[in-house]
C-alpha cells in the first residue's frame, strides 16, 4: 500500500481512536484540525502522484484512485479540514452555551474523524461491496452528530434519518447483490468479482436485464443518500436539527460522495445496456429535485432547513448534468459539484455563527448582521449570491453551462430548470436581504468567530469562477470523459 | 445414508425453508406481541442459518460456513438476546400497536409478494445455482419486512424490521449468488450490529424525552403550510 493512501486512510482512522479517549479535553478541538490537516496533506500527495502517473490500483486492486475520484478526494480532505477549523471555535460556543456536554464533544471529534474515514473509503475503495460498506458506516457516524444535542428535534431528526437511509441503502446492498450476480457469470465467483475497474473491463457482457434491475435498485438506495425527490424526507430535518459543521460537511461532502456511488454505476450500467436508460433515470429524479427543492425554498421559516433545501435543487442540477451526460455536461456537473461544496459549506459556516449571535435558527428573528458582525453578515451576503448563481462566483460558470447544454439537448427541461432557479432566487434573496440589512437583535458571542474559513471558500470559488487554470480544466475534461 | 438423501432432497429443502421464511415473514408482520415478535425474528435467523449451511454443503462453497457461523451467532443468539434485554430494561411488554388494522396489512403483503416474484422472474431465469427458485422469495421477505416497518408505530418493532429486511438481502445473496465475498458480508454484519446498538440506545433516549417509544410522537418535524 502506497505512503499517500495509508496516510489518506490512516490519518482519520487514528484521529478517530485517539479523540474517543481524549476528545473533551481543553485541546481537542486543535488536535481535531491536526487530524485533518494531516488527510489533506495525503490528499494533496495523492493527487500530485495522480497528474504524474495517471490512475493507480493499491493493495491488490483493493483501492482505486483515478481522475474521477481524486478530485473528490481532495475536495473531501479540503473541506473536512476547513469545517474542522470552524467547529473549533464554533463547538466551543455551543458548549459555554450549555447545549452540549463534555461527553457529547468527545462523541462529536471522535465521530467528526470516522465520518471523514468513511467518506474517503467510499471514494477509494475499488469494491462495490466495500463501497457499500463504507457508505453505511458513513450514515451510523452522522447519525450520532445530528443526535448530538439529545433535543426531542435532533432526536427525532436522528430517527428519520437512520430508518430512512437505512431501508434506503439496504435497496442499494439488493442492487450490489444483483450486479455480482450478473459480474459472477463473466468474471466466475470470488473476491475479485466486485471490483470496479474488473467490472469496467468486461461491462458490456453483463447481462443487461439483470443489470437494468439492478441500476434501479442502487439508484432508490444511493439515491436517498443523495437527497433525491421523493427520497429526500430525511435531509431537511438532518440539516436543520444536528450541529453547524455537521450541517455543513453533511451538504457540502456527503450528498457528494453518495452522488459518485451512483456515478460509479452509471458507468457500468451504460456500458451493459445500449439503450440510454440510467441516463432517463438520472434526467428525471435531478429535474423532480430541482423543482421540488426550489418550490419549498419559500415555505421555510429556519434557516438552516431553507440551505437544506437548496442542497436538494443543488444535487438535483448536479445529477440532471450527468443524466445528459456528454463531455460537456459531465464537465459541468463535476464542476458544480466542487462549487456548491464550497458554497454551501462557507454558508452554513456564517449561518452558524449568525444563529449563534441571535440564539435562534428562526429566520423572521435573524435581523441586522452587517451592524453587530460585518464578516458574518458579508459572509453570508456573499455566500448566497454564490450559490444562486451570480456572475462572477464560479456557480454562475458551472450552471450556465448545464442550462446551455440542457438547450442543445434537452430543450423540454431547459424552461423548467430556468423557472425552478428564478423561483430559487427570489425565495432565498428575499430571506437573507433581512437578515444581513435591517435593525439588528444580535448579542456577543463568547469566542471569536471563525470565519477564515468561509472567506477561503468564496475566494476559491470567485477566482474559479473568473479564471480557471489549464491544467484544472483539463482535469475535469479528463474525468469528464470517464462519466461519459 | 444422510448424505445421500440430502443430496436428493437438498433442492427441495432449500425451497422449503425458503417458504418457511416467507412464513415467518408474514407471521411478523400478523404478530401483536413484541416477545413473540423477537422469537420469530430469532426462529426466521435459524432458518436462515439452516438454509445457509445446506447451500454450503450441496455446493462446496466452504466460505458460505464461515457466513452460516455468523447469522447464528448474530441473528440467532446476539440481536435477540440484545432485544430481549432491551424490552427487559425499559420494562415495558405492550402489544405491538399497528397503524393500519392486520388483514388489511396482510392483503397488502400478498400484493407484495406477486409483485415480488413478478420482479425476480426474469433474474431467476438467468440463474444456474440450484437455489435460483429462492431469490423471488428473498425479495419478498424484504419488502415485507418494510411493510413491517411502514405500519408499526412503536420504535421496536421498527427496529426488528430493519434487521429482518437484512434477513431477507443475506437470503437473496445466498439464493442467488452463493453468499457474497466474505470480507462483504463480515462488513455488512458489523453495520447491522452496530446500527442496531445504536438503534437500542434512541430508544432509551427517546423513552426519557417522551415517557413513550412511541414513534407517533416523532412527528413535530414537517413542513408547515
Amino acid at each position: 500500500m502506497s505512503l499517500e493512501m495509508l496516510l489518506l486512510l490512516g490519518s482519520p482512522l487514528a484521529g478517530g481512536a485517539v479523540l474517543a479517549l481524549v476528545g473533551h479535553r481543553r485541546y481537542a478541538p486543535e488536535l481535531n484540525v491536526a487530524f485533518s490537516t494531516f488527510t489533506l496533506l495525503a490528499a494533496a500527495g495523492l493527487v500530485t502522484r495522480i497528474i504524474a502517473d495517471g490512475p493507480v490500483t493499491d493493495l491488490d486492486e483493493q483501492f482505486f484512485v483515478d481522475s474521477l475520484n481524486v478530485f473528490l478526494v481532495a475536495l473531501t480532505a479540503f473541506v473536512a479540514t476547513t469545517t474542522a477549523i470552524f467547529s473549533r471555535p464554533y463547538m466551543r460556543i455551543e458548549r459555554d452555551h450549555g447545549r452540549v456536554s463534555a461527553a457529547g464533544m468527545r462523541l462529536y471529534h471522535s465521530m467528526y474523524q470516522m465520518f471523514s474515514f468513511a467518506m474517503l473509503l467510499v471514494l477509494t475503495t475499488n469494491n462495490l461491496g466495500v463501497m457499500w460498506v463504507a457508505m453505511e458506516a458513513a450514515t451510523l457516524t452522522t447519525v450520532l452528530l445530528v443526535a448530538l444535542y439529545r433535543t426531542h428535534a435532533s432526536l427525532e431528526a436522528a430517527w428519520k434519518y437512520f430508518i430512512l437511509c437505512g431501508v434506503g441503502i439496504a435497496q442499494a446492498l439488493f442492487g450490489t447483490i444483483l450486479v455480482y450476480f450478473a459480474a459472477e457469470k463473466v468474471l466466475g465467483a470470488g473476491a475479485g468479482t466486485l471490483l470496479w475497474t474488473h467490472l469496467d473491463a468486461v461491462k458490456d457482457q453483463l447481462e443487461p436485464t439483470v443489470i437494468s434491475i439492478a441500476f434501479v435498485f442502487l439508484l432508490i438506495g444511493y439515491g436517498t443518500k443523495v437527497g433525491l425527490v421523493p427520497l429526500h424526507n430525511w435531509l431537511p430535518d438532518a440539516h436543520a436539527e444536528g450541529p453547524t459543521p455537521v450541517s455543513a460537511v453533511l451538504s457540502g461532502l456527503l450528498l457528494n460522495v453518495a452522488l459518485y456511488a451512483l456515478v460509479r454505476c452509471k458507468i457500468i450500467t451504460d456500458g451493459a445496456l445500449e439503450r440510454p436508460f440510467a441516463s432517463a433515470l438520472l434526467m428525471g429524479f435531478g429535474l423532480a429535485s430541482v423543482v421540488v427543492g426550489a418550490l419549498f425554498l419559500s415555505r421555510q421559516r429556519d434557516i438552516k432547513r431553507m440551505f437544506a433545501y437548496s442542497s436538494i435543487e443543488h444535487m438535483g442540477l448536479v445529477t440532471f448534468a450527468f443524466g445528459m451526460g456528454g463531455p460537456v455536461a459531465s464537465f459541468a456537473g463535476l464542476l458544480h459539484m466542487t462549487m456548491h461544496s464550497l458554497t454551501k459549506s462557507a454558508i452554513f459556516f456564517a449561518v452558524g455563527h449568525a444563529a449563534q449571535k441571535a440564539g435562534t435558527q428562526a429566520m423572521d428573528d435573524i435581523r441586522g448582521l452587517i451592524r453587530v458582525n460585518p464578516t458574518v453578515g458579508w459572509g453570508l451576503m456573499l455566500g448566497t449570491v454564490a450559490i444562486l448563481g451570480m456572475p462572477p462566483f464560479g456557480v454562475f460558470a458551472s450552471e450556465f453551462l448545464i442550462l446551455t447544454t440542457a438547450m442543445a439537448h434537452q430543450p423540454w427541461a431547459t424552461p423548467i430548470l430556468l423557472l425552478s432557479l428564478g423561483i430559487a432566487f427570489a425565495s432565498i434573496f428575499g430571506k437573507v436581504q433581512p437578515m444581513v440589512f435591517g435593525d439588528t437583535t444580535a448579542k456577543r458571542l463568547p469566542h471569536s468567530p471563525a470565519l477564515i474559513p468561509v472567506f477561503t471558500h468564496l475566494a476559491l470559488v470567485l477566482a474559479l469562477g473568473l479564471y480557471m487554470p489549464p491544467y484544472l480544466a483539463d482535469w475535469y475534461r479528463m474525468a469528464a470523459r470517464l462519466i461519459g | 445414508m444422510l448424505a445421500q438423501a440430502l443430496t436428493k432432497y437438498g433442492p427441495q429443502l432449500i425451497n422449503l425453508f425458503a417458504a418457511a421464511l416467507l412464513l415467518l415473514s408474514f407471521a411478523m408482520l400478523a404478530q401483536r406481541r413484541i416477545l413473540s415478535l423477537i422469537n420469530l425474528f430469532a426462529a426466521q435467523g435459524f432458518v436462515l442459518f439452516l438454509s445457509t449451511m445446506l447451500v454450503a454443503w450441496l455446493t462446496g462453497q466452504h466460505h458460505l460456513y464461515g457466513s452460516a457461523a455468523l447469522t447464528l451467532a448474530l441473528k440467532v443468539i446476539a440481536l435477540p438476546w440484545i432485544l430481549h434485554r432491551l424490552i427487559r430494561r425499559l420494562n415495558v411488554k405492550w402489544d405491538v400497536e399497528t397503524l393500519i388494522n392486520i388483514p388489511t396489512t396482510m392483503l397488502v403483503g400478498i400484493v407484495l409478494v406477486i409483485l415480488a416474484f413478478n420482479l425476480a422472474l426474469p433474474i431467476t431465469m438467468l440463474a444456474g445455482t440450484v437455489t435460483r427458485a429462492t431469490l423471488g422469495i428473498a425479495l419478498a421477505c424484504v419488502l415485507l419486512s418494510f411493510l413491517m416497518m411502514i405500519t408499526r408505530s412503536k420504535a421496536v418493532p421498527q427496529v426488528i424490521g430493519f434487521l429482518s429486511m437484512e434477513n431477507g438481502l443475506f437470503f437473496a445473496a445466498t439464493g442467488a449468488v452463493y453468499g457474497m465475498p466474505m470480507v462483504i458480508e463480515f462488513g455488512v454484519a458489523l453495520d447491522v450490529l452496530v446500527g442496531a446498538l445504536i438503534l437500542g440506545i434512541f430508544i432509551f433516549e427517546i423513552r426519557e424525552r417522551f415517557d413513550t417509544v412511541d414513534t407517533r410522537h416523532l412527528e413535530r418535524l414537517k413542513e408547515r403550510p
